[in-house]
């Protein structure tokens, strides 16, 4: 109980239970088989519940999980049995409101897939190596974002009108909070 | 394949399935990855590329090392682009491929550049990729742009240095550790993360120094910290603290306890809770301390978010298990729980109520559970049934009302491991409320007429066998047995044969219709129950006359095998292939090691009808072989026991040293197992110098030097003595750990020609009596004690003078008698004030032994205890009284 807080995987599911993004940061499931079987007894054993106002929270095989779902999109954060049950819940509020931010509110697997660069830069910034890193949905994205406006290559249209969005998406939601 | 991964917000009217990677394949993309090596790069396209070459690797797609090589040279040209966006998807990419040591030298240059890059990004994110794949050697070079990193005004840097830090420190921790002014100075940081992960290293970098852990406490506990995250760290190490000076200061107030109680009014509920918790966990937590813990998780219960329901009455449920009474006052919120849509919230609280509850209030809760039981998932009404087994046991007044839940639950439908718990409970009661057996083996009757698991049938018939002959009236479970011979397959119909025999066997006036119903199963279809009709009728003499029933034959009917089921199994397949007749006594009877089981489930509950006797988690085979091959040692007979690892020195000095104490019949032998804590030494010509001055009956007749110990690989060096013949001579042992000491050069690794010679005091061992004893289990004490007989039993009671707890004093005196606790008698139940322990063992010389102990406590603590003996030699029931009686 010494030890720092840690995350043991964020897992980002569809409705049907196929891997979206899927990042893991402890060796308790060596092989991707291993992985495949979690994925599959958490979904199964959580679609049946309504996670999709407040994140829900279940025990599985010794662990913690926390999730929350939204349109055809299941969030999965799990950490030890005796880590702090509420902080792993603020690392999946966290990942959720990024992609949230991210998406533009557009939140489903067409958009999550076309994005896909977006989401596994997001899961970067919030956990290294099971160490939290930020959970701030705005400082993620911001870090997230700022990368897709080229500094050195020519602008074109669309990233300008992208990142304007993303800008003024970010400044009402910050302002709406 | 080159379709835009861009957003696209007009054309959502897409068919549903879309998907940009849909067909996509691995040989193709590796193709496309030759875009990497374009004169002219497109940014772009690029990182589309990056993109599902990491889609690929995310759903589970493997590289070869061919391909990753391949990979990972043509990422390392995109360097060349100044993309911001490209750089961010290169980073993540190398830092899936982990590429090995040779080919990191190629992207050395390119993070070291960004490292020092004017751009926070590229500073951050270089240094958390080079941390990540870098090894030793590269980190003394980039070590100075690391500590001016951990300060930078930048949080992202800062933060990216330090997490890094705590991954290295495991792999470095010399290197980290020079680190600490620099880590120090971030903990001031004003940036709540970079806070957060520098008291994490810097715990991590003192943690063995209890000083310094007390000091950091101490000074940050008054300052005041931004981050509740770096807040949940430091109420973690304040209670690190408190459990370690718990020792020294017993008088007075609880040290930083104030400081964890102002944490239950902050402002962030992950804080208000670590604190919460950390206080519900402290070491003899008082009531009047517990109260504002309490206060607040109650508090939570009522909260609209599960995931805070959940920590709270997962929370309270603990504390239930030690102080149910602090509870109580949550009793109202949790009740409103049982209907909570989260089955996990609903679960904890039934169970928590379970705990807590009195008796006036048993049968409410079961009235309000019997509707939640039926819309819960079989793992959930496991832990019920396990809950109200140990309400039962709590209060066995009310075995009526739970006996009727039980068997009630029973008929419904559900799982095999739901059954299962369900009749181990139900055996379990049977077993310890003598009043509620009659009706829980009618029960179990009941249940057998419908049941559709086999297992479950053949383990309850086995058990009506056992118990069903000494209740009043035997002749009512005649009917339900007989009826599975009509009714069910060969296997139950092969139990329930066996089971007759048994009522047989101990009721006379039953014998002459049991002998009827027998001769009717002799026409079976099944070979197994027309062997056993016809062996029944034959030793229960159906044949003839009625006669009494032997002993022999009550041993053979009712008396365990003790022989261990994988020993006869490995026999069994030896024979099958070899021409020889079987025999049963050629088959070996030692407990083998069973690797993996023992660790998973320490502390296991009872398991009533399936108690298999555990062996001891010994490796003794190992060591067997390992003493055979030493030629001083292979004249020693046959070894006895070896002990489990005594630590000789205290974690984390110069020289690590464990004995093991082999016992053999006429000699012991003490293995050291020394390991080498310091790089810079070699250690030569190690023995142990093992002074018997106060073990008189021991003479030292061998010792075997270690030649050589290098750094961080353990090595053995053994002494032996010899003792009197199959005599259980005690002893203690003061050690000197004696070496001849080398300089090594870490950096060549090669040891300097002259040693000096060197001593290192080791902590005193002793052979005690327990090193005698064998820990075997029984699988039924009751039958092993009533075979044992009477002859060779001794009776006495011991004072065992004030202790803290009844539990306690079973811990010590089975510790004492080093003996093997069977059917689960080792756990004493909270605020029983007597309790019977069975133990069973083989002493040296190969003498099985049975005790029962019985232990009552009165009013101040004091601690009685009765102590029967059975063995099949006097002289060693006598030895295990005066065992007792010394210690």
């Amino acid at each position: 109980m010494e030890s720092c807080p840690s995350v043991k995987n964020i897992i980002l599911l569809d409705s049907e239970g196929q891997r979206v993004a899927v990042k893991y940061y402890s060796d308790d499931w060596p092989t991707n088989s291993a992985k495949e079987a979690f994925e599959k007894s958490i979904f199964t054993k959580t679609q049946k519940t309504n996670a999709r106002t407040e994140a829900e929270i279940a025990m599985f095989e010794n662990h913690i999980v926390v999730y929350k779902f939204v349109q055809d999109l299941h969030f999965f954060v799990t950490g030890a049995e005796d880590e702090n049950e509420l902080i792993l819940a603020t690392v999946l509020q966290g990942f959720f409101d990024s992609v949230d931010l991210l998406l533009r509110g557009t939140v489903d697997k067409k958009e999550a897939l076309e994005n896909l660069d977006l989401i596994l830069l997001c899961l970067d910034e919030i956990v290294d190596g099971g160490i939290i890193l930020e959970t701030d949905a705005n400082v993620i994205v911001g870090k997230v974002a700022s990368h897709s406006i080229d500094s050195g290559a020519p602008l074109s249209e669309q990233t300008i009108s992208q990142a304007l969005a993303t800008a003024r998406e970010h400044l009402t939601r910050s302002l709406l909070k | 394949m080159a379709q835009p991964l861009v957003k696209k917000d007009d054309d959502r009217d897409d068919e549903a399935d879309y998907s940009p990677f849909l067909g996509i394949e691995k040989g193709a993309v590796l193709q496309e990855a030759r875009v990497f090596n374009d004169p002219q790069l497109d940014p772009r396209r690029c990182s589309q590329v990056i993109t599902k070459l990491l889609y690929l690797l995310n759903q589970g797609e493997t590289f070869t090392k061919v391909e990753a090589t391949e990979v990972f040279f043509s990422v390392t040209k995109l360097f060349q682009s100044r993309d911001i966006g490209l750089r961010r998807m290169v980073y993540v990419m190398i830092k899936e491929l982990s590429p090995s040591a040779d080919e990191v030298i190629i992207v050395t240059s390119s993070l070291m550049k960004d490292m020092t890059s004017k751009t926070d990004m590229y500073r951050a994110n270089a240094i958390r990729v080079l941390c990540r794949i870098t090894d030793g050697t590269l980190l003394t070079q980039i070590e100075r742009y690391l500590k001016q990193a951990i300060v930078d005004k930048n949080p992202v840097v800062a933060s990216a240095a330090l997490v890094s830090g705590i991954h290295l420190l495991q792999t470095n921790p010399e290197i980290v550790k020079r680190w600490s002014n620099e880590v120090q100075e971030a903990v001031q940081s004003r940036a709540a993360l970079v806070q957060f992960h520098a008291l994490a290293l810097l715990h991590q970098i003192r943690q063995n120094d209890r000083l310094a852990v007390n000091k950091l406490v101490t000074s940050l506990t008054r300052g005041s910290v931004r981050s509740p995250l770096a807040q949940c760290l430091l109420i973690r190490y304040t209670s690190q603290v408190i459990r370690e000076s718990a020792n020294n200061t017993q008088t007075g107030d609880r040290p930083f306890y104030d400081f964890l109680e102002g944490c239950l009014r902050h402002k962030a509920e992950m804080v208000i809770f670590e604190a919460a918790r950390a206080i519900t966990e402290l070491n003899g937590v008082t009531s009047r301390e517990l109260t504002p813990a309490i206060t607040v998780l109650q508090l939570f219960l009522s909260s609209s978010k599960p995931v805070l329901r959940f920590a709270a009455v997962r929370t309270l449920n603990k504390v239930a298990m030690t102080h149910p009474m602090a509870v109580t006052n949550c009793n109202i919120d949790m009740e409103s729980l049982i209907s909570d849509q989260n089955r996990s919230i609903a679960t904890l609280a039934i169970t928590t109520l379970l705990k807590t509850g009195n008796e006036s209030s048993v049968d409410r809760l079961m009235k309000q559970i019997t509707n939640f039981m039926s819309d819960i998932a079989d793992e959930f009404k496991i832990v019920v049934v396990e809950a109200i087994r140990s309400l039962c046991l709590k209060f066995p007044l009310k075995h009526r009302s739970l006996m009727n839940f039980l068997s009630n639950i029973l008929r419904e439908e559900g799982g095999f491991e739901y059954k299962k718990a369900i009749v181990d409970s139900i055996v379990i009661l049977i077993r310890d409320i003598p009043e509620a057996k009659e009706s829980g083996l009618l029960h179990l009757c009941e249940f057998i007429e419908d049941c559709e698991f086999t297992y479950l049938s053949t383990q309850i018939l086995h058990f009506l066998g056992i118990e069903g002959p000494k209740t009043s009236d035997p002749s009512k479970y005649i009917r339900y047995i007989y009826n599975r011979v009509h009714l069910e397959n060969a296997t139950v119909r092969a139990g329930a044969v066996s089971t007759l025999a048994k009522f047989g066997a101990m009721v006379d006036a039953l014998k002459p219709r049991i002998f009827v119903l027998l001769r009717r199963c002799l026409f079976d279809n099944d070979d197994e129950v027309r062997d056993r009709a016809t062996l029944y009728l034959n030793t229960l003499g159906g044949d003839g006359a009625v006669v009494e029933t032997g002993e022999d034959v009550k041993e053979f009917l009712f008396g365990s095998l003790d022989i261990p089921l994988v020993n006869l199994e490995n026999s069994l397949k030896n024979y099958e292939l070899s021409e020889e007749s079987f025999d049963i006594d050629s088959v070996p009877k030692e407990v083998k090691t069973q690797p993996l089981a023992e660790k998973k489930a320490p502390g296991k509950k009872p398991t009533g009808l399936s108690a298999p006797p555990t062996g001891p988690p010994s490796t003794v085979d190992a060591y067997e072989r390992l003493l055979s091959s030493i030629p001083e040692f292979a004249n020693f007979g046959k070894l006895f026991k070896s002990s489990a690892p005594v630590e000789l020195t205290e974690a984390e000095t110069e020289y690590a040293v464990n004995v093991v104490k082999h016992i053999f019949d006429g000699h012991v032998v003490f293995q050291f197992n020394c390991t080498n804590t310091i790089p810079e030494q070699l250690l030569e010509n190690v023995t142990v110098i093992v002074d018997a001055s106060e073990a008189e009956e021991f003479a030292e007749v061998a010792t075997k030097p270690l030649r050589s110990l290098p750094y961080d690989s353990p090595g053995q060096t053994f002494v032996a003595f010899e003792k009197p013949e199959g005599v259980p001579a005690v002893g203690k042992f003061s050690n000197m750990l004696r070496f001849i000491v080398k300089e090594v050069d870490p950096s060549t690794g090669e040891a300097e020609e002259d040693g000096v010679e060197d001593e290192y005091q080791l902590e005193d061992l002793e052979v005690v009596a327990a090193d005698y004893m064998l820990k075997v289990g029984v699988s039924n004490f009751r039958n092993a004690w009533e075979s044992m007989g009477a002859d060779c039993e001794r009776v006495d009671e011991y004072g065992l003078g004030p202790r803290d707890s009844l539990a306690e004093a079973v811990n010590a005196v089975i510790n004492l008698l080093g003996m093997q606790p069977c059917e689960g008698t080792e756990v004493v139940p909270s605020n029983s004030r007597s309790h019977t322990c069975l133990l069973s063992g083989v002493y040296i010389g190969n003498v099985k032994v049975l005790v029962r102990l019985q232990f009552g406590i009165d009013g101040p603590k004091d601690v009685a205890m009765k102590l029967a003996v059975r063995s099949e030699d006097e002289a060693v029931s006598d030895a295990i009284h005066e065992i007792v009686a010394s210690g």
